[in-house]
């Protein structure tokens, strides 16, 4: 049964499938073992990042195609609910049609772009990519009467989904089971069906050809495959889960604007997901996205309390003053690439 | 030769500035083994990659069962029922041997006698089916791309030096591994610098030499003319193996 829901992909060490048990479990668990508004709210950024860069791993890891337009897709997707709750109000048709909306959108729009440059060498591709995500990053900032511009858009979701909604009077293990639960397993339960849906993907016949052509793809032509149409296949596909992961954010944080979707950063921060997680092996995407995520939310908290702990000493507070945790966040990816340059589920495959 | 299955009439194919078929003549008849001879940089993997339409013909014309193929694209021109099995062992090295078989089945499932025949053929196949093929040693990749061209009957094979950088004992192996393929219904076309297994496997023989075809006939000809073979191919020092 579980066999069948990893599509027969299994972690293949026992330290990995461990990994990724605690995380789903604690996913899977997370308003009741961490109760508060911070916790979930990481939870919830952590499954919608897990699908994102799961995504991305198709596209990267599993095509080697380079591009720098995820955060395009995820921010059309976020668009899409974003505008269409605005303009049809908070119901639940109004979320289906931004949803629909914006996968549709995404998925044309890759289509375009692949046909048109998938043929060039890869590192024009990566270009082309770059130039159409930052057109459509000004376009949206400029475009402000109907995007927000740069302030983005605030918006209100059905009730049902918010923490004003009761659903039951009592509480389970001291927590409310209200709206905010609900959206938080919409969310989750979403990420799951996307993540097995990609697992389920790279394991068909169409996975191991896309893995050939990463491989190398004169030698798959020569055996029949139309190598376009397979990376271009890949590249919508991979567009229009990114576009969920958007319509999934945008549900969660009721606001959408340039800085949570399409910025250039987010872009780096989902390469350096699925580099330290490991490319090519989806179950990275869900270490290097819980990770990474973990590492940026708690990290100023944590070497805050170092600071306090530390204070008798010299010199050792001032490097872990909260103010600096940009810079160790960047020295944990520099360690961490450099300790496992297959990512963390390489790593611990070559062990088990 | 009546109704061949493959002819290039006039074939020229450059690549970046540099002509490499300077107009090639080429008839593969029905059935047996086409070996395609030269020295090096004579045009002989060039004349094959134009056959698979990896290379565009800058002009003449290629004919497969009669029908025109040059500048087909090449899954075209594979779902046409030609495989190619490149020099360097063309496998897929991430993969799995098992997968690099399955990549080949077009139909989906494979056809459980042919399967077992070609393990047969090739045991490593069956030894290391879940092995990536990366790990293989170079004999068996050789193997692992023959076999992968086989997995479904096909009309025409082109094989570009199979016996390459191998060991003897695996030369001999590849051999009669090819020479019991050449007994089905399969054509193959092959291009190959070891003299002895060129002349065990060959039906027909074509020669080339810059560019061009300077010599067709048959193979038992050629291999029992020992001038013949000095003014065709030269001081080649692999003929003489």
């Amino acid at each position: 049964m579980i066999d069948r829901l990893l599509s027969g992909d299994r972690p293949n060490s026992r330290p990995l499938a461990l990994v990724l048990i605690v995380i789903a479990l604690a996913l899977a668990f997370a308003p009741f073992l961490f109760p508060g508004t911070k916790s979930l709210d990481t939870a919830a950024r952590i499954c919608i990042f897990i699908v994102l860069v799961a995504s991305y791993d198709l596209l990267l890891g599993y095509t080697g195609i380079v591009s720098f337009a995820h955060t395009m897709f995820f921010g059309i997707g976020a668009y899409g609910v974003a505008l269409s709750l605005s303009a049809l109000g908070a119901s639940f048709t109004a979320i289906l049609v931004g949803v629909l909306g914006g996968t549709a959108v995404a998925g044309a729009l890759a289509l375009a772009i692949g046909l048109f440059s998938l043929r060039v060498k890869a590192i024009f591709f990566a270009m082309v990519t770059l130039a159409v995500a930052s057109a459509f990053a000004v376009l949206v900032s400029q475009l402000s009467t109907i995007t927000g511009g740069e302030d983005g858009l605030t918006y209100r979701i059905p009730r049902v989904l918010t923490p004003a909604f009761k659903l039951l009077d009592m509480r389970i293990l001291d927590v409310r089971i209200d709206g905010r639960l609900l959206a938080y397993y919409l969310v989750f339960v979403s990420a799951l069906v996307l993540f097995l849906g990609l697992l389920r993907i790279v394991n068909s016949p169409f996975g191991r050809t896309l893995k050939a052509v990463r491989d190398n793809a004169f030698r798959a032509e020569a055996i029949g495959y139309r190598v376009i149409w397979y990376r271009t296949a890949a590249t919508v596909l991979s567009a229009c889960v990114a576009a969920l992961a958007g319509a999934l954010l945008a549900i969660w944080i009721r606001y959408t604007g340039p800085a949570t979707t399409l910025s250039m950063e987010i872009m780096i921060d989902i390469l350096l997901m699925v580099v330290i997680g490991g490319m090519g092996t989806m179950y990275g995407a869900m270490i290097g996205a819980t990770l990474f995520i973990l590492a940026q939310t708690y990290l100023q908290s944590l070497m805050g309390a170092a600071e306090h702990a530390t204070g008798m000493l010299p010199l050792i507070p001032d490097l872990v003053a909260p103010e600096r945790w940009l810079m160790w966040l960047g020295v944990l990816f520099i360690v961490s690439v450099y300790f496992f340059p297959d990512g963390v589920v390489g790593r611990l495959r070559s062990r088990g | 030769m009546a109704d061949p299955l493959l002819t290039l009439s006039g074939v020229h194919t450059h690549i970046g500035p540099y002509h490499i078929l300077q107009g090639v003549d080429l008839v593969v008849p029905r059935g047996g083994v086409s070996v395609l001879l030269g020295r090096n940089g004579a045009g002989k993997s060039t004349t094959l990659r134009t056959i698979m339409g990896l290379l565009k013909p800058s002009r003449g014309e290629i004919r497969f069962d009669g029908r025109l193929i040059g500048g087909t694209p090449t899954p075209a021109i594979s779902r046409a029922g030609i495989a190619y099995v490149p020099e360097n062992m063309g496998v897929f090295s991430d993969l799995t041997v098992g997968e690099n078989m399955q990549l080949a089945a077009t139909q989906g499932a494979f056809d459980a006698t042919r399967l077992s025949w070609i393990k047969a053929l090739f045991p490593p196949i069956a030894t290391f089916w879940e092995k990536p093929a990366g790990t293989l040693s170079g004999g068996q990749k050789q193997m692992l791309a023959v076999a992968r061209a086989i997995i479904e009957p096909r009309r025409l094979i082109l094989i570009d030096e199979p016996s390459k950088g191998l060991a003897p004992a695996i030369v001999t192996a590849m051999t009669r591994a090819l020479g019991e393929l050449k007994e089905t219904d399969t054509t193959i076309l092959l291009v190959e610098q070891n003299f002895a297994m060129a002349s065990a496997l060959g039906d027909t023989v074509s020669v080339m030499d810059d560019g061009r075809v300077v010599h067709a006939g048959d193979m038992a000809e050629l291999s029992g003319d020992a001038g013949m073979q000095e003014r065709l191919m030269g001081l080649s020092l692999e003929v003489h193996q």
